[in-house]
């Protein structure tokens, strides 16, 4: 259920780390919680934030949900396709990403690994 | 607390959430599905939260005449639902509910189920001068609803009667639905034609269980319940109506008879100051409850309810603001700090499929 090479946050994002920046977007436990999503508020590429700023905001049905930026850096790209297909995350969370961040450093301190993101939301059902 | 239900909703999946201190289930398949199943087949809804007071005596009906906004007297004669407000002393809403006239002099109130001790105790505070007693039974009923167009023909099989026989907002006492006494209706919250049942919780689970041996037949959850609602524009309490809001504000002057004789908070209702528009979103940000509204850049209101309309696939919201005349398209709403473009909607966004 959790992809093992992504890495993860407590707000339930996952990030993927590839040449082109990190990919980020929300996990199941994430849209499963929101329900039907309507909406996905997307960042302007170029946008510089610090680690933990809210980016960006996935609006459903039920609620509206902040999304924040997992490591400093910089908006590369975001994911077009959600501005008129919002429910793609619904459908397929860790196909559909967000938006892609340009860091200025490496630093992956802090994100959670697989393991530890299972343990975790196992710890939030309890 | 659990309705009779509960056990069922988690069987089926349903998603649980608390609801004014019931346990119910807020979707099962999907808040999106689940409406548009009840806009095109039929859902069945566990409303067993709802309260129900049971007004009697030789005074009942003109009790009810001083308390409640509309006219109730027919409503055993011609068995008919009738939906009344019930206000306070400032002519502002403590409930609005549904009355059915169950014997000459006894009647049951159907009221929300965030108010049913408020309820209770306004109507008790009313009563010096009437010889009536006034009951708390939520506990003794449970509720389902039927909505959709397909609701008769899900219903009928279970039913000893002819159901095409009951109009839009008629009722019938002393049914028998898959065996189980009712009280079955002609109304509902959806905008849809549908039936509402009142019966023994013992015999709800029976009622639910059958209903959706029919593959047509989903369980619905509240998150659904309340855009269809929406969609159609019917009030909910706490939103659209509150102790600061009177009924007229509310765009419900049909169900204020002032011809009737005097009734508690009458002298109270002006001119109303406010009132509800709706308007629809340019973009797909939703206008939540209480974001500010404006109008030429001024402020005007508050929005009540907004939320994506399934069937429309649209954005609207309905919003209390200040009485005047508006043009079009010069509407905005405050999302998170940035004013977002709405304009104009006719109210109810979605047209209500009655069948009356």
């Amino acid at each position: 259920m959790i992809p093992k090479h992504l890495y993860y946050t407590k707000e339930h994002e996952w990030i993927k780390v590839t040449d082109e920046g990190l990919y980020v977007g929300i996990t199941h436990y994430a849209q499963d919680q929101l329900g039907d999503i309507v909406y996905v508020e997307l960042p302007e590429v170029g946008d510089e934030f610090e680690a933990s700023e809210a980016v960006s905001v996935v609006e459903s049905v039920k609620t509206a949900s902040d999304i924040y930026m997992p490591v400093k850096g910089s908006v590369k790209a975001v994911n077009h396709a959600l501005e008129n297909q919002p429910e793609l995350i619904n459908s397929d969370c860790y196909t559909n990403y967000i938006f892609v961040i340009q860091q200025e450093d490496n630093d992956l301190e802090g994100l959670l690994s697989a393991d530890e993101y299972t343990k975790y939301i196992e710890e939030l059902d309890q | 607390m659990k309705t009779v239900l509960f056990d069922l909703h988690k069987s089926l999946g349903g998603k649980m959430t608390d609801f004014h201190g019931w346990d119910l289930p807020i979707q099962f398949e999907g808040i999106v599905s689940e409406h548009l199943h009840v806009r095109s087949q039929a859902g069945i809804f566990d409303v067993s939260h709802m309260g129900e007071i049971v007004v009697k005596g030789p005074q009942s009906t003109e009790f009810l005449q001083y308390i409640l906004t509309a006219d109730v007297k027919n409503s055993y004669a011609n068995q008919k639902a009738v939906y009344a407000i019930l206000l306070n002393e400032e002519g502002k809403t403590v409930d609005d509910l549904i009355v059915y006239g169950i014997g000459p002099s006894e009647y049951l109130l159907v009221v929300n189920a965030s108010n049913i001790q408020k309820d209770f105790d306004r109507i008790n505070s009313l009563k010096e001068g009437f010889d009536v007693s006034v009951e708390n039974k939520s506990d003794t009923f449970a509720q389902i609803a039927v909505q959709g167009p397909k609701s008769q023909e899900v219903l009928q099989p279970l039913c000893d009667f002819d159901l095409s026989a009951l109009k839009f907002f008629r009722f019938k006492n002393n049914a028998s639905v898959n065996g189980t006494d009712c009280l079955i209706s002609r109304t509902g919250y959806t905008g849809e034609d549908g039936f509402e049942i009142y019966c023994d919780p013992v015999g709800a689970k029976g009622i639910w269980t059958a209903l959706l041996e029919n593959p047509i037949v989903k369980p619905i959850g509240l998150g659904a319940r309340d855009t269809l609602r929406f969609e159609a524009c019917l009030p909910l309490y706490g939103q659209e109506l509150d102790e600061t809001i009177s009924p007229l504000e509310a765009n419900l002057s049909a169900f204020v008879h002032l011809n009737k004789g005097d009734f508690v908070g009458k002298d109270a209702l002006e001119e109303p100051k406010r009132m509800l528009i709706g308007l629809e979103m340019e973009g797909r940000s939703i206008p939540r409850t209480g974001f500010l509204v404006y109008d030429d850049h001024k402020e005007i209101g508050i929005v009540t309810t907004g939320n994506f309309c399934p069937s429309l696939n649209g954005v609207y919201a309905i919003c209390l603001v200040e009485k005047k005349e508006y043009g079009d398209d010069e509407f905005e709403i405050m999302i998170r700090n940035k004013p977002m473009k709405a304009k104009r909607a006719n109210m109810p966004f979605y047209n209500k499929k009655y069948r009356k």
